[in-house]
């Protein structure tokens, strides 16, 4: 039972990191950017580059090496999203919310064929590992790779819910997602701010990258879809457009997986989370925290 | 040149031409009033002072800053501060929020305390709410609140769009009081309205305008007593 839960709890955090670009980027521009599920690929790869760069890093497999490797990562990721912003998405501002859309697929597909025209249709081995004793919870057991990155992953969720809840930028992004506008009229800077968020929400997905190659020990150039559509689950589980709803959803269908895939069984664990998902949409389309439904004047 | 100095503008939305020639100028120190009906081009003119629409034709020259020329959010730096039609809070932020944000862009952290101290003592009745999100509060007390949001900004200028839209006639009343007290600290006032009777009893100055261009002007007594304005904008008593 306590292992279920561990599971489920790490698992959850990858899709709580995930979770929150999709959720941020919907809350600021009303975008499902499709392509979000691609940076996470995105951002495994670019730490593959630098492991096989400096073959000497990964062996010593520390944790300070990870941090690095992630950081390099998130400020990778964090800048193509923004570029991804820039090129596809701004120019389309003003047009019909369908044709970002079907740009952001378009952005998806870019991503996860230029990254296997680079790298090949095969799984790419990860040479970067967390190793140490697992550390016995209760009845169960936690590893001490799953330990250190769900550290990881809770440390990046509360600094961005202390920088988007306290900070003066962090404010800005909460006004432009209510009304764009006022926000220009505060003397804010809506673009700027837009790829701010965008930043934020790349180098989250990015660190979730590498999480889930040093985690599983490989890396493919489509492992950023079905994620990709995960997060989009716990978006709408937690209430998309909400910053802890992104979060709690992504452990909430962590959570629900681990669960199921004891109950029913691992190869149903996907048909289990979608289920989820059309439940949610058809029962509580605002998701768990989204009670709050804005009016404007 | 006058302080604001708007020279035969036009501004075009599309094809459909909202302003006309316009032309109307602003002292430092002066509340100035734009009388209008729906229609008449008023709010376009207030978002072409805040930089939000820009000009086919005409200039207009603000302290020596040609507005066509900076962008509507580095206005606001500069000291021009819109109270937006609608008022515009962020309603799930709250009343304390919303007045941060209109220090966005104060850099000194003591100015905007203190600001928010001086909005608060103005209007008590926001520091009562100051943890309620925005969204709750009523009409008359929003209105407050985006006023005070926009001296957290510290403007030379204040634009206001309708402050008086859709507010019960005592709430006119103080909201009025409260901008000329806001006027009598040093800060000019560009009031936008569709109540000339309340607008034009705290104007130095007015216009009226009509289909994007000014029909008439003078000071704020002197519209008051003309028959045309009482005949189209008081109720022709």
């Amino acid at each position: 039972m306590t292992q279920i839960i561990l599971n489920g709890l790490f698992v959850g955090s990858f899709y709580a990191l995930v979770a929150l670009g999709y959720s941020m980027v919907y809350g600021v521009i009303k975008l499902l950017n499709f392509a979000h599920g691609d940076i996470y690929m995105l951002g495994a790869f670019v730490g593959l580059v630098i492991l096989t760069a400096f073959p000497g890093l990964g062996a010593g497999a520390t944790i300070p090496v990870l941090m690095l490797v992630l950081l390099i990562s998130m400020l990778a990721s964090g800048f193509v999203g923004v570029g991804i912003e820039r090129v596809a998405y701004r120019p389309l501002r003003s047009a019909p919310r369908l044709a970002v859309l079907i740009t952001a697929v378009g952005m998806s597909f870019t991503l996860e064929y230029g990254i296997r025209q680079i790298f090949g249709p095969s799984p790419q081995a990860y040479p970067l590992r967390v190793t140490g004793d697992p550390l016995p919870v209760f009845d169960a057991q936690l590893s001490s790779a799953q330990l250190v990155l769900m550290v990881v992953a809770a440390l990046l969720m509360a600094g961005l819910g202390l920088y988007v809840d306290r900070t003066r930028e962090g404010r800005a992004m909460r006004a432009i997602a209510l009304d764009q506008r006022a926000s220009t009229l505060m003397g804010i800077d809506v673009n700027r701010t837009i790829s701010r968020v965008f930043f934020i929400g790349s180098a989250l997905a990015g660190a979730g990258g590498v999480m889930a190659g040093a985690f599983y020990g490989s890396v493919d150039f489509l492992m950023g879809f079905t994620i990709g559509l995960k997060a989009f689950t716990a978006a709408v589980i937690g209430g998309i457009g909400s910053l802890y709803g992104a979060m709690i959803g992504g452990l909430i269908l962590g959570l629900l997986e681990s669960f199921g895939t004891t109950w029913v069984g691992g190869e149903w664990r996907d048909v289990f989370s979608f289920a989820c998902l059309i439940l949610f949409l058809t029962f509580r389309p605002t998701g768990v925290l989204g009670t709050r439904v804005v009016e404007r004047m | 040149m006058s302080w604001l100095s708007v020279q035969n503008v036009d501004v075009f939305y599309g094809r459909v031409k909202a302003l006309s020639g316009l032309s109307f100028d602003l002292e430092e120190g002066e509340i100035v009033a734009l009388l209008g009906n729906n229609g008449a081009g008023k709010s376009t003119t207030l978002n072409l002072v805040s930089g939000i629409v820009r000009p086919t034709a005409g200039t207009a020259i603000w302290n020596g800053v040609d507005l066509a020329k900076i962008r509507a959010h580095n206005l606001v730096a500069e000291g021009i501060v819109q109270v937006p039609e609608g008022r515009r809070i962020f309603s799930t932020m709250t009343v304390h929020e919303n007045l941060q944000l209109g220090g966005y862009r104060v850099t000194s952290k003591a100015v905007i305390a203190e600001r928010i101290e001086h909005a608060y003592t103005l209007m008590p009745r926001l520091a009562e709410r100051r943890d309620q999100q925005g969204g709750t509060l009523s009409g008359g007390e929003q209105q407050m609140l985006a006023i005070g949001r926009a001296l957290v900004g510290g403007p030379k200028l204040l634009l206001l769009d309708e402050p008086s839209m859709g507010l019960a006639p005592l709430m006119v009343n103080q909201v009025m009081e409260l901008i000329k007290a806001v006027n009598d600290q040093g800060t000019s006032v560009l009031v936008v309205e569709q109540n000339a009777k309340a607008a034009l009893r705290i104007a130095h100055r007015a216009y009226v305008l009509e289909t994007g261009t000014i029909s008439l002007s003078g000071t704020g007594a002197e519209l008051a007593a003309d028959p045309r304005v009482v005949e189209a904008y008081l109720g022709g008593q």
